[in-house]
């Protein structure tokens, strides 16, 4: 039986939560096209860098959208990424460990910080939001001892102290560049690819399944027999991971690793999950949704830069418009 | 201490609060249907019932809770009507909660004066408030130190500072709902010490309770609700036990479910000795040395009142709350699960009495929740065989005529009868042969009950064995092979189907 007006009209379909984070995407790219820029933003190099920039902000929103879905927060995720940028570059450019080494031991590292924080949350019943702001500051102070302080670059103190420079790590190399002619870069597709992992955890596999119980409600799920702890710590290992690899990414364009990166990361990442309609409440949404957010905020951020908007307007708009796109979700729910 | 009031005491007062023809609906449930009721001032008026008999919704409609209600709230015979807890509170009726309505942290005094501080230009005088608080509590005959914060103190002297709360608020009615619950002994000899202080300055007091005990003690007056009617109101000394008991229960046998006869087998579950204590060892077990049996195919009743720990004993069983001490063996193995997983592996499945609480997972799609206990049937390496799963889930919701447009739809879209049999199907889903079964009907229409029972009825045929709770007298009348009473933990009675009567039943649940 179809009815009009059910959920076969593409009026109702656009009512729902991917429906509405269309929309917002939608409106930001017309007005792309009205502020062109004298026609920059018709060029192919424009989408590939508003990809590209999104792309260490999105690897850590996929994180954080599964996190999210078990009604948690991942405020660590900025301080890991740098922390795995500083270990990246300094088992790229001072030990000059093989690229697979690396990559490995990184995000063996953002899963660790993740797995402790995680832990602490849900094997010891501490607020997630308390949790993992204590993993920030601590990821934060380890990355400072590990880098001394200083940014681990390709410039390196000999044992007589002058510095001496070294090559930029194939790895390095690798990451930082484009394929496909020169339309892509690698960090877009290194996105991509967290997105479909994330993706198909969330859709296809049980654990993904035990997320959204969890999210929706614990304790259904724990007297359904759902392995609380053990889904929960999961997730945020799992952050934690992307994490690292965002760490890679931009250590990798940066060419050195950095214990300042990444403050405020873990804002936009969970911006880019709610602007996408991914409920803070938990138990809805997905990464379908974040990666709609994530090209809204990407574009959003590159129409305002070809557009030469100073950086003070910039950020306040970005602000409202953050308000307004999760305003229009809240409607859309009631 | 006397209680024994003389008949010059009650001579006829002015009325503090009276409620006329009040009805309520929850949807097309009516659960007060034209009830009146009088509170006189410096009455103890015990407003007793079953288990949702409506009384809670009466003090909620009292209390400013419930706003759409009909009929007329008078207090010292002005017409008002509470939109909100806070309105009622300033229109003088006082509700005692279990849970109380203190702030933990702040100190004696502050609470007392929450809301309404004593200050002058902007500052707020905390001798004089300190002062006050000090008074309203000596009244009380207690005396501590008001600086403290509140949640510092037990209990029982967490009331008292309620009490005093609501004294020094001139309160007109003070609603005490199951007060006793918590305290010891002693400690409810204060209370009563207490109520008769607040009776003495002219607040009419509305008192529920379970315990027949309490009821004899205290009562002045006696209100019986049944089904949401009231049934009447006399003097406590012109309704003795007998007739309590049967105005609570006196309801007709017509159009009850008859179940067929039973078939009980073999011993499935055995209890020797069983205790359930709160995760963090409470001072008393919520549970006490229990021992029974149940069959195979059989249906065992668990008769009690609120706070009898029959819920607490299916969810120590299934080990999803607190320790359980004692001997359990299913089908001659010893028993114990620490969480539910294991339970479940066990093959015990628990349908709990709160479908959206603790239930089901309201914003996940029916499929998704009939699968979840059972999820591993339906992966293969953590991969989810969808296909699998949704002619499983299909099958299930048609054999339970779950009725939904998709089975893609949240579960939390459906109407409450299609919500338990989402429920009902996701323990199926596991193959229990042990089923405990919280209040299975409560919040479900007519019909579906109806189906509930035929189930009910197919599963004991196939060798299921089922422990019930439910709140509904006949409900457990007819459906249960064997009923056994719980009253604070322990067990107080047992019946066979054909002795069990609601009198008795009723009797042993309030523990006389």
């Amino acid at each position: 039986m179809k009815q009009p007006n059910s959920t076969y009209s593409p009026l109702a379909a656009l009512n729902t939560p991917a429906g509405r984070a269309l929309i917002a995407l939608a409106i930001v790219i017309v007005f792309g096209v009205l502020f062109n820029a004298e026609g920059a933003f018709f060029k192919p190099g424009t989408h590939r860098d508003a990809f590209r920039q999104a792309s260490v902000y999105g690897i850590l929103a996929c994180g954080m959208t599964l996190v999210i879905i078990t009604a948690g927060i991942d405020l660590a995720v900025g301080s890991v990424l740098a922390l795995s940028a500083v270990c990246c570059a300094k088992m790229a450019i001072h030990w000059q460990w093989s690229p697979w080494l690396v990559i490995c031991a990184t995000v063996l590292v953002g899963a660790g910080s993740g797995w402790v924080s995680g832990g602490v949350t849900a094997r010891l019943g501490v607020q997630p939001f308390i949790a993992t702001l204590a993993m920030m500051v601590f990821a934060r102070g380890l990355a400072k001892y590990f880098s001394g302080g200083m940014k681990v670059s390709t410039a390196v103190q000999q044992p007589d102290g002058t510095y001496e420079y070294v090559d930029v790590p194939d790895l390095f190399r690798m990451i930082d560049t484009r394929v496909f002619g020169g339309n892509v870069s690698v960090v877009t597709l290194i996105f991509l690819g967290c997105v479909a992992v994330a993706y198909v955890m969330l859709a296809y596999h049980r654990w993904g399944r035990e997320l959204y119980a969890i999210g929706g409600n614990e304790e259904a799920a724990r007297l359904s027999g759902v392995p609380v702890a053990l889904s929960k710590t999961l997730a945020y290992v799992a952050s934690g991971a992307f994490a690292g690899i965002a760490g890679i990414c931009q250590a990798a364009q940066e060419q050195q690793g950095d214990p300042e990166a990444g403050t405020g990361y873990e804002l936009i990442a969970i911006a880019m999950v709610v602007i996408g309609g991914t409920n803070l409440m938990g138990g809805r949404g997905g990464m379908g949704l974040t990666l709609l957010g994530v090209m809204t905020i990407g574009y959003l951020e590159k129409i305002l830069s070809i557009n030469a908007v100073p950086e003070a307007a910039r950020l306040m708009l970005t602000g409202v418009i953050i308000i307004a796109a999760v305003l229009t979700q809240r409607r859309g729910r009631t | 201490m006397g209680h024994e009031r003389t008949t010059s005491e009650r001579q006829p007062k002015a009325a503090r609060v009276s409620l006329t023809g009040i009805t309520k609906r929850f949807g097309p449930v009516s659960v007060l249907e034209d009830v009146d009721f009088n509170l006189l001032a410096g009455e103890i008026h015990v407003l007793a019932g079953e288990n949702g008999a409506g009384k809670s919704t009466l003090i909620k409609i009292l209390a400013g809770v419930h706003t759409d209600f009909d009929g007329h709230i008078e207090i010292d015979g002005m017409p008002v009507r509470p939109r909100t807890p806070l309105e009622a509170d300033a229109l003088g009726i006082a509700v005692i909660h279990q849970e109380l309505s203190l702030v933990g942290p702040m100190t004696v005094a502050d609470n007392l004066f929450l809301g309404r501080m004593k200050s002058a230009a902007g500052m707020v005088c905390r001798h004089q408030q300190e002062d006050e608080a000090r008074g309203w509590l000596n009244r009380l005959g207690v005396n501590i130190d008001v600086c403290r914060p509140v949640e510092q103190f037990p209990i029982a002297t967490r009331q008292c500072i309620e009490i005093a709360k609501a004294l020094s608020r001139q309160a007109k009615a003070l609603v005490m709902d199951e007060p006793t619950s918590a305290l010891s002994e002693p400690e409810v000899e204060r209370l009563f010490e207490m109520i008769d202080q607040v009776t003495a300055q002219g607040c009419g007091v509305i008192y529920i309770t379970h315990k027949m005990e309490e009821i004899d003690r205290i009562a002045d007056r006696i209100t019986v609700l049944r089904d949401g009617h009231r049934v009447g109101t006399a003097p406590a000394e012109e309704l003795p036990k007998s007739k309590l008991i049967q105005w609570m229960v006196g309801r007709t046998v017509e159009d009850q479910y008859v179940r067929g006869s039973s078939h009980a087998g073999t011993r499935r579950l055995l209890l020797d000795q069983v205790s359930v204590h709160r995760r963090g060892g409470g001072r008393h077990a919520v549970v006490n040395n229990i021992s029974m049996e149940v069959g195979r195919g059989e249906v065992v009743g668990l008769g009690g009142l609120r706070g009898s720990g029959a819920g607490e004993l299916l969810l120590g069983l299934f080990g999803g709350v607190g320790e359980v001490r004692g001997r359990i063996e299913l089908d001659n193995e010893p028993y114990c699960a620490s969480t539910p997983r294991q339970a479940i592996e066990r093959g015990i499945a628990l349908l709990t009495n709160d479908r959206k609480g603790t239930g089901l997972v309201p914003p996940m799609s029916i499929t998704a929740n009939i699968t979840l206990a059972s999820l591993r049937q339906f992966t293969r390496f953590g991969w989810r065989r969808k296909v699998l799963e949704r002619r499983s889930a299909q099958q299930a919701a048609s054999s339970l005529k779950v009725q939904a447009a998709s089975l893609n739809m949240p579960v939390k879209a459906l109407s409450g009868g299609n919500q338990q049999k989402v429920a009902i199907a996701k323990w199926l889903q596991t193959e229990p042969r042990l089923l405990l079964l919280d209040e299975p009907t409560r919040g479900v229409d007519v019909a579906a009950k109806q189906e509930i029972y035929q189930l009910i009825e197919q599963w004991t045929a196939s060798g299921i064995s089922i422990l019930l709770i439910t709140s509904e007298m006949p409900e457990l009348l007819a459906l249960s092979d064997r009923i056994v009473v719980l009253h604070r933990g322990a067990i107080t009675a047992k019946f066979s189907r054909g002795e069990a009567t609601a009198q008795k039943i009723l009797s042993a649940a309030m523990g006389s």
